[in-house]
């Protein structure tokens, strides 16, 4: 996993409630047996016209004009700004794939749903989450200022326009802002506790044999 | 101190924690299938790791495969290719048991893991699923994981996790006749909303839940997930132990005893402490049918299509508007004018024996309406076909017109040929409501399984209290 530090980027703003990982990438993309690949078919349904199917030319498919991503202003964005509820349903782990794969390294939305928020942290992508007023505030900001970007530095927890003019602070659980900053891979972490799993699983097993 | 339910079944998986709560929790059972597996296990081969523990592994392949015509075997070849890839992965890691495709014990996860006993009271389970949360019936601390855990646990039996906050979801009185625990939990999320439950475990108790079958406290604990949940629980009584006993896993004789002298213990002390509780009046609630693309956009049969001008709160109302609009419908329609063009029974929320059952007791002499271009009952398992075979359930539902298919997932999620077309409007009897869940632009109603098999009979919504 790539260490997050510092991260400057354009924000696009994605507004609607309850944005759940169907809609972030569509189940006929989940017969991948692979991690990498999904950026073309982010928001599948919203982003184009036709109907998406694996192995298509992305290139070549009608775009949804009127899909904020789809917009000229917003390309290149990398910071998704985003409403209450976000990743909900289905705990599909290709949903942060396709997000990281597009090119986003960070969301900011008043919420998310567990399983989704937990995955992000896992692939690198950062989920903030502000206060409603603050996340209300980016979206007039966004739309507002062409070329909006925002810079998240996870040391100090602050989420700030270029210049500096406007910061939030936001919050993290410490072992995974450690993980974050450091690109820590999970499990190599984890086993370097392999005897403590060990002697609790011996235990475990010896009390609840039908295990 | 009094202890939740929930608070005991952590307590007892910590295997050590973080001065900021981390916990390193231990996983008794894993649930594999073929989706969220592939990436998992390639990343075990590409760091040279081995299973931790292979015995706690059951898998199954049930989210690609067919409903008809398996003797043809899986025709969209990049389907085949991740059901033949779980079957590779089986091969060389290895797993306690392996219900692959063709298996006559095949079926949903969600279904086979209960039906076998490789569902335990007191285990910790997981599965790369949202949908794991129904495990939970059992007194199980039964949650969804993505891949990237899925192969942590693999790796290291555990998953580094904080503790959720605890929730009662308390069900006073008794349901009244034909209304069903579907209609019950979609009443519940209809009440707290889909992020109600976000970072908490739910506990359903309450008179009403005592007095349901396993199957109906499944389809509850299924639907916590649709509640923000990522897990649902309910409390071990003489039902819970009914239900496993003589289960292929299940623990026999001596260990049975010992077994079941300690899951009698996994109940809420009586006054154990909830960071919340909702309480719900079953005993008033009428069949619910949703009307919009989130589960909590639900109403009574008896309900109208909302108007979102009537809602206050903007963002609410813009969802309202939208909703409305990919699902065709026009405020202040009542529920029961809307018409329908295909049935869905199945899915891990209501395709056991005993929702079988309730659709073909309203099924039973009846015809599918003449609108209904498609109903099509999809068992759980291979298991669960069997039995409603034997009981000649098969053969009601094809008299009445449905069609009758083999296990899988199937039109819950759409991975194989079984979906909606465009502007298609269904009765379905699975969890999610989600645009293009059941097939791009089509439109789903969620319902109980009685509630769709009348759906199906009417061609419209009906009150199942009411058909004659
Ligand atoms: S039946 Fe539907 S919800 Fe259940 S596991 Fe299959 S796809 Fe998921």
């Amino acid at each position: 996993m790539q260490p997050f530090r510092v991260h400057t980027g354009l924000v696009v703003p994605l507004d609607r409630a309850n944005v759940d990982t169907d809609a972030i990438i569509p189940k006929q993309f989940l017969k991948s047996i692979k991690r990498s690949g999904f950026g073309p078919n982010l928001f599948d349904e919203w982003r184009y016209l036709d109907h998406g199917e694996p192995g298509m030319n992305n290139a070549k498919r009608p775009l949804n004009v009127d899909f904020v991503l789809n917009a000229p202003r917003y390309q290149g964005a990398s910071i998704l700004l985003a409403r209450r509820n976000f990743g909900c349903g289905s705990s599909r782990e290709h949903a942060p794939w396709a997000l990281y794969d597009y090119g986003f390294r960070a969301l900011i939305a008043p919420s998310y749903a567990d399983i989704f928020h937990n995955n992000c942290y896992k692939n690198g992508l950062l989920p903030i989450v502000l206060q409603e007023s603050e996340v209300d505030r980016l979206f007039a900001d966004t739309a507002a200022f062409p070329g909006f970007k925002l810079t998240i530095d996870l040391e100090r927890q602050t989420v700030a326009t270029v210049d500096g003019a406007l910061a939030y602070g936001f919050a993290i659980d410490p072992s995974r802002k450690h993980r974050l900053l450091n690109g820590l891979d999970d499990i190599g972490l984890t086993l370097q506790h392999a005897e403590a799993i060990r002697a609790f699983e011996a235990k475990r097993l010896a009390d609840n044999p039908w295990l | 101190m009094a202890r939740t339910l929930y608070d005991k079944l952590w307590d007892s998986h910590v295997v050590r924690e973080e001065p900021d709560g981390t916990a390193l929790l231990y996983i008794d059972r894993h649930l594999v299938h073929e989706v969220t597996s592939p990436q998992a296990y390639e990343g075990l081969k590409l760091a040279g790791r081995k299973p931790w523990r292979v015995a706690s592994v059951v898998a199954t392949a049930d989210h690609n495969t067919p409903t008809k015509d398996w003797d043809k075997g899986i025709a969209d070849p990049i389907s085949r290719t991740q059901v033949e890839t779980l079957d590779a992965n089986i091969r060389e890691f290895g797993a306690k048991a392996y219900f692959p495709f063709l298996d006559r014990r095949q079926g949903i996860v969600h279904v086979i893991g209960p039906e076998q006993g490789a569902t335990l009271p007191g285990m910790t389970v997981v599965c790369g699923d949202s949908h794991t949360s129904t495990h939970g019936a059992f007194a199980a601390l039964a949650f969804g994981i993505g891949t990237s855990e899925v192969e942590h646990v693999l790796a290291t039996q555990c998953l580094m996790m904080k503790k959720a906050r605890s929730m009662l979801v308390r069900c006073d009185g008794r349901l009244p006749a034909g209304v069903t625990s579907k209609d019950l939990v979609l009443a519940v999320i209809g009440k707290i909303g889909t992020a109600g439950g976000t970072g908490y475990a739910i506990e359903f108790g309450g008179d009403a839940v005592r007095a349901l079958s396993m199957e109906a406290r499944m389809t509850m604990c299924n639907m916590a997930i649709e509640a923000g949940a990522r897990s649902g629980l309910v409390g071990v009584d003489e039902r819970t132990l009914d239900y496993v006993r003589g289960r292929t896993f299940a623990p026999t004789g001596e260990r049975w005893d010992r077994a079941e002298a300690q899951w009698r213990t996994l109940v809420s002390d009586p006054d154990a402490v909830f960071d919340a509780t909702v309480v719900i009046d079953a005993a008033t609630l009428a069949p619910q049918v949703t009307w919009g693309t989130s589960p909590e956009m639900v109403t009574s049969v008896e309900g109208c299509v909302p108007d979102p001008e009537k809602e206050r709160d903007s963002t609410r109302r813009d969802d309202m508007v939208r909703a409305l609009a990919y699902m065709g419908l026009v405020p202040n329609t009542p529920m029961t004018a809307v018409h329908i063009d295909k049935v869905f029974i199945g899915s891990c929320t209501n395709s056991r024996i005993e929702d079988l059952r309730a659709a073909a007791a309203v099924a039973r002499g009846r015809r599918v309406a003449r609108n209904v271009k498609l109903a099509m009952v999809v068992p759980g398992s291979g298991l669960v076909k069997k039995q409603a075979e034997a009981e000649g359930l098969d053969a009601i539902f094809r008299d009445a017109g449905f069609e009758w298919r083999e296990p899988g997932c199937s039109m819950c999620l759409a991975m194989n040929d079984d979906r909606l077309e465009p502007g298609e409007r269904c009765a379905s009897t699975s969890n999610r409501n989600f645009e293009g869940r059941q097939g791009a632009g089509g439109r789903t109603h969620l319902v109980s399984p009685a509630m769709a098999a009348a759906a199906a009979i009417a061609g419209h919504f009906v009150d199942v209290r009411r058909l004659h």
